[in-house]
């Protein structure tokens, strides 16, 4: 085969996006919760494959500990938590299925075309650089404001979590 | 309508409207998933599609627009937001679920008028 008739890139940036559109859309259709948890892994982990193709090397790492390591696991751990296993019904009901499918496709339609349409500008052709390094420098001296801002969220998040998931064994309808 | 002309530069190089097109998917998915679920935790896993689809369009930008730093800082603050909601949360799903035995939104009508 010709390598010229399919672009290398467009050949990786293919099989990253099926895998990232295929395991969103298993996460939104599947009647499963469990099964949603794990097409969100394949999301997140496409997601991550993408931020390399990008080459945004610190994004990578970041998504592949924060997301994949940290908010999926979370994720299934509220997932295992709250069902009752023995219980074999649907565990991830839709309700109003063919409106919200509408909705969603009129916004991705939307949002495609003009993303079609649009003459976006092309900047010069630049190779990928390493990021960290830059993404550290913005944080001290452009974005300081926001970082120290978003610690404090982090703070207060921590914080109010604990409390709020504090074990309170209290009987249902209580007042 | 997208005619032939705009989809033809999709069969070239990699470019902004491949990543967003792929950004609009994941937000719908995400879009669906908030709207129609039930379970509490499956409305938290449209909105972490929702971040990811927005984090994309960031990265899409810095690496093929404005070629600056900027949209991958914004988009370590989205990861960094996203796991503190995400937290809290969770943290809430629990706290109902203790209390009430089950996450179904359906159920959840104790502020009823």
């Amino acid at each position: 085969m010709n390598p010229d008739i399919i672009p290398a890139d467009l050949m990786v940036f293919s099989m990253l996006a099926g895998l990232i559109c295929g395991s969103a859309l298993l996460c939104a259709l599947s009647q499963d919760i469990v099964r949603s948890g794990f097409a969100l892994l394949g999301t997140f982990g496409g997601v991550a494959g993408l931020y390399a193709f990008l080459g945004a090397d610190f994004l990578m790492g970041a998504q592949l500990l924060i997301y994949v390591g940290g908010i999926l696991i979370l994720i299934l751990f509220a997932v295992l938590l709250t069902q009752r296993i023995q219980h074999l019904d649907v565990t991830n009901k839709s309700v109003g299925l063919p409106a919200g499918l509408t909705i969603a496709a009129i916004i991705a339609g939307g949002v495609s075309l003009v993303a079609l349409k649009t003459p976006w500008p092309t900047g010069p052709e630049r190779a990928p650089n390493p990021t960290t390094a830059r993404i550290g420098d913005a944080l001290l001296t452009d974005y300081l404001l926001p970082f120290e801002l978003a610690s404090i969220v982090l703070l207060v998040s921590l914080v109010g979590a604990v409390v709020i998931a504090r074990r309170e064994v209290r009987p249902a309808g209580d007042s | 309508m997208p005619t032939i002309a705009d989809i033809m530069p999709l069969t070239l190089a990699v470019g902004i409207p491949h990543l967003l097109t792929v950004s609009a998917f994941v937000f719908a998915c995400g879009v669906i998933c908030v709207t129609t679920r039930r379970n509490a935790v499956g409305v938290l896993m449209g909105v972490e599609l929702i971040l990811n689809s927005a984090n994309i369009n960031f990265v899409a930008f810095s690496r093929y627009g404005i070629g600056d730093i900027s949209g991958h800082v914004f988009s370590v603050f989205v990861i960094v937001l996203a796991a503190a909601e995400a937290t809290i949360a969770l943290a809430i799903v629990l706290a109902i679920f203790a209390r009430h035995r089950s996450i179904d939104l359906g159920d959840a009508t104790t502020l009823k008028g």
